[in-house]
């Protein structure tokens, strides 16, 4: 038997790391994969607690979640490469036209 | 609402035709834009009133099938205002009160509409001026009738404030000459001060009521007043009567200041002389016949609370009796023809305040009576002269006219002989019972001086009624010669009413005859209209004799021959003496000729200050320099400010900056939503 | 302790590791969705311990097995090396960030003993594929249909912004 809290602490930790990856680093992907780890981090929060109360909507949620994520990647990752034709670079920072 | 009079729906009617006739002619011409043909308009603005006066026919046949004491037709159409305990139907209120004044209004009214026919067919422009004059006098006549209708404060008031409407309008009616706008505004500038104190009224007769049910009802007042005749009020103690006033006296006197506005009484009289700029049936019909005695008959109406509240009626016969005298001494040296007449007719109104004051409520309202045929007549006459003169209205350029306008001649010559108080012509008995009852009011402090003044008065009015009538029509003609040529009588539609109503001036004295007379010729009960307004204002206790009746009335006809003789002897037989007198006299008589500069005076001291403090404080400083610049334009800055300076370098464009943002943003959701 | 228990601290601790090591390695793009794989996987065997076998069997195939090599696709194609980029911007509002991010998961950590609920039994069928197939089909069609159309709209945008111009 999986403690519960500790399958919301583990979430939370890889929560934390993907924020903390998104903020950091300078390279699009990187930033990317940070949100995906983002994303399964939440997964995991929901399976546990579909576990938890013995429900399959958490499972459901984690499927379109997955969805969800998979969309996202193909179009961010579409962007990157608009981008990087454009600018011959992938640093986040060299993307600040629109500002004041 | 109370209950237990009989229901007549006639009486919406009298105040309908006319609005009727208002509509259509104010629909055409705003839709079509073009003048309707004349007979249309002659039609429809004309049947009108006289269909009105009809249905007040046949409304007064009904009243008088009623028992005497039970003369009361009321006609409830709907509920108009309905706020809380306070309501105000929109209903009509059909006693012997209500029925004279009908009968005036819709009268006279018609008589004039007809007149105006004649008079305004001159108006050949095609800019509508035709219809919509007689839009414009419809509207009013259907004011007036709302004002002398209404059941309860609230539709009075609406009256009220209509006819002052219709008053600046046809006071401006030529409004291209910039003069004639200014005088119809001063007209409704000078009635908003009454009307404020018109409203005051209204506010304080709520306030007193506020206990045992509010109500703005005639008729459930009267019952009412008596639960509040004791109450006082605390005034400073420098005005007269103490430093406690009954609170009835200061809802008759803030009335009061509205009749003050609306009937030309000190000191809100200026507007009636500057008011004769606009055409003469005007000057006729809202000037001398109708609005201005609204203020008389508001006062008549509220006698229950005038007989409760002494210091009121008090000074209600002291401003009539003061502003009769004032206005007659300003007319003995007029030279525009409306001019005096506008004179006459404020003081007239004094003698009508002087006698409600009094409380002889009847006598008041057989003057008011009187005075609408002899002043109507009066201004109608001169509208006549006028028109044959060519629109010269200076009476230094007549004369004569006895010769050319023979008829206009002998309809004038009764008028004037009607406003001296000549018997047997009827403004003699109307103005003798006035006198009378100054005479025998022992409840007004100076009574004795007040009949004094009416009768020095009236011995003025007999004066300068006279000089204007030989400086018109009598000695040799001082007109231009191009002038001189084209003088003719006017036409049917003018002459025509002008003989009904020399015939109402010469015999209405009939219809209120005192008992004096009537025993002579040997008729019981002769002054049929004060037995008929009876059950509504109450009889005048006569407490004088037969025999000092009739020296009080010797004595007014003495006085009156004297002025007529003394314009006689000025005007016809020694005509170079007053222009010597004049320039003997020198200061008092160009004080007196140029109105005392009352309205130089009121210029100085209200008018100038409150345009200074309007436009520098008020717009400048207020307006445009506090809440537009500050207030508007400075916040639009600040936020500018803030924006420009401060916000716009969160948008670094950098995504991370953004990002912690976002989760610094979410987290605080969260975190609130976990609190 | 259990064997599930064993399993979960060991793949729970190696998918923490891998996550760091995604996100402190800066030199090279390809290493780092190495661990991302990694991660995902071990994530994958935590669903297996919870009962959700379908959702790790997916967690497998789409997310590791499809996800990822599309981001080792982009990688290749744009022949990515080095991070060799200027020195960093906006740097106290990252500290600001990360700061904020550790200190929100340490407050959580600490309230969190003790709010949760225990745990229910579960039915024969739980996680498995029949049961969960049930669910989407009969209990959630709206959420499948949007979610396709979410798909087609991610397709398209994809092909409009990846394809070159043919100017």
């Amino acid at each position: 038997m999986i403690p519960l809290e500790h399958v919301i602490g583990l979430s939370a930790i890889l929560f934390a790391i993907g924020t903390i990856g998104a903020v950091t680093r300078r390279n699009l992907i990187v930033m990317l994969m940070s949100i995906e780890l983002m994303l399964n981090a939440a997964n995991l929060a929901f399976v546990g607690f579909s576990r938890a109360w013995a429900g399959d909507a958490g499972q459901i949620f984690v499927l379109m979640v997955i969805v969800v994520a998979a969309a996202e990647v193909a179009v961010g990752l579409g962007i990157v490469i608009a981008l990087f034709r454009n600018r011959e670079s992938v640093n986040v920072e060299d993307v600040s036209l629109l500002k004041w | 609402m109370v209950n237990g009079a009989p229901q007549s729906e006639l009486l919406r009617w009298i105040p309908l035709l006319p609005l009727a006739g208002a509509l259509i002619h104010g629909v055409l011409l705003a839709l079509v834009r073009r003048e309707s043909p004349r007979s249309f308009v002659i039609a429809v603005s004309c049947g009108a009133p006289i269909l009105a006066f009809a249905v007040t026919v046949a409304a007064l046949v009904q009243l008088i099938g009623l028992p005497h004491d039970q003369r009361l037709l009321v006609d409830e159409v709907y509920t108009w205002v309905g706020a809380g305990r306070i309501a105000a139907e929109m209903a009509f209120l059909f006693d012997p009160l209500s029925a004279v004044m009908c009968l005036i209004v819709t009268g006279v009214g018609s008589l004039i509409h007809v007149y105006s026919i004649g008079y305004m067919d001159d108006d050949h422009r095609d800019d509508g001026g035709f219809q919509r004059f007689f839009c414009y006098l419809n509207l009013f006549t259907c004011s007036m009738l709302l004002l002398v209708l209404g059941d309860n404060l609230l539709v009075m008031f609406l009256g009220w404030e209509g006819v002052g409407l219709c008053s600046y309008l046809l006071i401006g009616f030529w409004y291209g000459d910039r003069w004639n706008a200014y005088c119809g505004m001063k007209a409704f500038v000078v009635n908003r001060i009454g009307d404020f104190g018109f409203l005051v009224g209204i506010f304080l007769l709520l306030w007193s009521l506020a206990d045992t049910g509010p109500t703005l009802d005639f008729r459930a007042l009267e019952t009412a007043i008596g639960g509040i005749a004791q109450r006082t009020v605390d005034v400073p103690a420098w005005l007269p009567g103490g430093p406690h006033w009954h609170l009835t006296t200061l809802i008759g006197l803030c009335l009061f200041l509205g009749a003050c506005g609306k009937s030309a009484q000190l000191p809100l009289y200026v507007w009636l002389p500057d008011a004769m700029a606009g055409p003469t049936p005007v000057s006729a019909l809202i000037h001398a016949a109708t609005m201005v005695t609204a203020g008389v008959y508001m006062v008549c109406r509220m006698s229950f609370l005038y007989a409760a509240a002494p210091g009121a009626s008090a000074a209600i016969a002291w401003v009539g009796g003061l502003t009769a005298l004032f206005a007659a001494t300003i007319a003995i040296a007029q030279t525009d023809i409306k001019k005096v007449l506008a004179y006459s007719t404020v003081s007239q109104l004094g003698y009508m305040f002087l006698a409600a004051g009094c409380g002889a409520y009847s006598a008041a309202i057989f003057h008011v009576g009187t005075h609408a045929f002899f002043k109507a007549l009066l201004f109608l006459g001169s509208g006549a002269v006028i028109l044959a003169m060519h629109h010269e209205q200076d009476t230094d350029k007549m004369g004569g006219l006895a010769r050319r306008l023979p008829r206009t001649h002998a309809v004038f010559l009764v008028g004037v002989l009607a406003t001296s108080g000549f018997p047997p012509l009827s403004g003699f008995f109307s103005k003798d019972e006035i006198l009378l009852s100054a005479y025998a009011a022992h409840g007004i402090p100076g009574h004795r001086t007040l009949w004094a003044i009416g009768v020095g008065t009236a011995a003025l009015t007999a004066f300068y009624m006279f000089r204007l009538h030989f400086r018109t029509f009598a000695g040799e003609c001082r007109a231009p010669d191009e002038v001189k040529q084209h003088i003719h009588e006017p036409a049917a539609t003018v002459l025509g009413p002008l003989y009904v109503l020399a015939a109402l001036a010469a015999f209405a004295g009939l219809a209120g005859l005192p008992q004096v007379y009537g025993d002579w010729l040997g008729i019981p009960d002769s002054n049929s209209l004060a037995n008929f307004l009876q059950p509504v204002v109450g009889g005048s206790e006569s407490e004088v004799g037969a025999s000092t009746e009739l020296r009080l009335a010797g004595l007014a006809i003495l006085g009156a021959g004297a002025g007529a003789l003394a314009a006689a002897w000025l005007y016809v037989w020694s005509p170079a003496l007053p222009g010597r007198i004049a320039a003997g006299a020198g200061a008092l008589y160009r004080l007196v000729r140029e109105k005392y500069y009352v309205d130089e005076f009121y210029d100085a001291v209200f008018v100038r200050p409150l345009v200074a403090i309007s436009d520098r404080l008020l717009f400048r400083g207020v307006d445009a320099a506090l809440i537009d610049g500050v207030a508007v334009n400075g916040s639009a800055r600040a936020v500018q400010g803030l924006a420009a300076h401060g916000l716009k370098y969160l948008h670094s464009g950098l995504t991370q900056g953004y990002l912690v943002t976002m989760v610094a943003g979410a987290l605080a959701i969260v975190a609130w939503l976990l609190r | 302790m259990t064997a599930p228990q064993v399993l979960f601290y060991g793949f729970g601790a190696l998918a923490v590791v891998s996550a760091l090591s995604m996100i402190l390695n800066v030199r090279n793009t390809v290493a780092a969705a190495m661990s991302l794989v990694v991660t995902m996987i071990s994530l994958g065997v935590i669903y297996l311990l919870l009962d959700a076998f379908l959702v790790a069997a997916l967690q497998i195939m789409v997310y590791a097995g499809a996800i990822v090599v599309v981001f080792l696709f982009v990688v290749m194609l744009l022949n990515l090396r080095r991070d060799a980029f200027p020195p960093e911007r906006q740097l106290a509002t990252k500290a600001f960030g990360v700061a904020l991010a550790l200190g929100v998961l340490g407050a959580f950590l600490r309230r969190m003993p003790g709010v949760l609920p225990t745990a229910r039994d579960l039915p024969a069928d739980f996680g498995g594929y029949r049961a969960v197939g049930r669910a989407l089909f009969l209990e959630y069609p709206l959420a499948f249909e949007v979610t396709s159309l979410l798909l087609l709209a991610a397709i398209v945008g994809a092909v409009v912004l990846a394809k070159r111009r043919l100017d």
